[in-house]
């Protein structure tokens, strides 16, 4: 029996191949708490939806417009702010460093875009967080959405400016994978408030 | 089951997905609201459903061959979790390799409940492995068994799979305890090694380690 001691060199330090890195899965984690966050807001809202027959039925109340075609336009905006996101992902990927700015140049300006819209419509909806409980649903939901986008926007400032400087390469952009994550959940969250909110 | 998301790429696709998934609910509630709540209610069941059952169907298994080696190692991977030094195993570790010039490689998964196994909080686990494994080799170094061993990940398949891609072996010995007492074999552990590794797999059965 002859069996000899295998030399061998072993599998990489920590076992990544069955599940996402540390860094990945606590963005994940946060996800998850952000997730709770948005849907404790959304419980407000639906329960205030179905339970509260104040104004007779009637959704948003009476004298209450929301405005369903430029929150449309914000969503196409928003959107097609997570295409350009994707864009600057793929191409750092492939090694476009050019296509890595210009994607996340876009990114930035388009939700600088969705932002500023969404100021001027507050601006100009016509009621505020205290006149009734839709309004304060409206805006805290919205508004919850706004500080998401603001957040994700200083990541994507972060991650552009990183950019600029000559940081990620085809093997190390982490930093534009776990920020593009964000942002899409950012964009996800904001399809829901926008059917629930201004559609249905 | 897999985390569907996994990275940007993985997250782009979930937006799309849900684009889809609310225009249909949207379209559906503007022709009638009870359409809508169908729509809604058949999206989210057939996603479940997706998600839970033809997903799993799904990750059918490209069958792997481990890369060729220099012929003159015979080369046996063993995988075995608490049955690592059992007799039996041992019995059939020196049939395999009696006359030959081997190697042999021990994995003992880092078996880990699912929670910790999302939270990554596996030190536990492996540790417990280790000492498994380490009693095991010495058990083996006694019945004159040279063979070194590693601590693979909690899945075993994944573990053989990791294992496949640096140590390359000619044969795979994937032990087990009894029918009726087995996690693995409740789990369908040898027919999927099977299944998704082009090589020799031998099954044996541990009654007591």
């Amino acid at each position: 029996m002859s069996a000899a001691v295998e030399e061998h060199h072993g599998p990489p330090p920590i076992h990544y191949s069955s599940r996402v890195s540390p860094s990945v899965l606590g963005m994940f984690l946060f996800i998850a708490s952000e997730i709770m966050l948005f849907g404790s807001f959304f419980t407000v809202y639906f329960f205030d939806r179905v339970v509260n027959h104040s104004f007779g039925g009637q959704w948003p109340p009476p004298g209450f417009h929301r405005p369903a075609f430029v929150a449309g336009v914000n969503t196409l905006i928003l959107v097609t702010s997570s295409f350009t996101m994707h864009w600057a992902d793929s191409s750092i990927k492939k090694g476009n460093r050019a296509g890595l700015q210009a994607g996340l140049v876009l990114t930035v300006l388009l939700g600088l875009a969705f932002l500023l819209t969404q100021v001027i419509e507050y601006h100009r909806i016509g009621f505020n967080t205290s006149d009734t409980s839709f309004a304060a649903t409206f805006f805290g939901l919205t508004g919850l959405h706004g500080a998401h986008v603001f957040v994700g926007l200083t990541i994507l400032t972060v991650m552009m400016v990183r950019a600029f400087r000559g940081h990620f390469s085809p093997e190390h952009h982490h930093g534009v994978e776990i920020g593009g994550i964000y942002w899409h959940f950012v964009d996800v969250m904001w399809i829901v408030v926008y059917v629930t909110v201004y559609l249905l | 089951m897999r985390n569907p998301i996994r990275s940007e790429e993985d997250a782009f696709r979930f937006v799309l997905l849900t684009i889809g998934y609310f225009a249909l609910i949207v379209i559906g509630s503007v022709i009638n609201v009870w359409l809508g709540v169908a729509v809604f209610v058949a999206l989210t069941a057939g996603i479940l459903w997706w998600f839970v059952v033809r997903r799993t169907d799904a990750e059918a298994p490209v069958r792997q061959a481990p890369a060729p080696h220099a012929p003159e190692h015979y080369r046996v991977l063993v995988v075995a979790n608490e049955t690592v030094g059992g007799a039996q195993l041992l019995e059939t570790i020196r049939e395999r390799i009696a006359g030959r010039d081997a190697r042999v490689l021990v994995v003992c998964p880092a078996l880990n409940s699912p929670l910790r196994h999302w939270a990554s909080d596996e030190d536990d686990a492996r540790s417990k492995a280790q000492e498994r494994l380490d009693a095991s080799l010495v058990t083996m170094q006694g019945a004159g068994i040279q063979a070194v061993g590693e601590i693979g990940d909690g899945d075993p398949i994944q573990a053989i799979e990791d294992a496949l891609r640096t140590f390359r072996p000619d044969e795979l010995l994937v032990s087990t305890h009894p029918p009726g007492k087995s996690h693995w074999l409740e789990r369908g552990v040898v027919e999927k090694a099977r299944e998704r590794f082009a090589l020799p797999v031998t099954h044996v059965v541990v009654d007591r380690p």
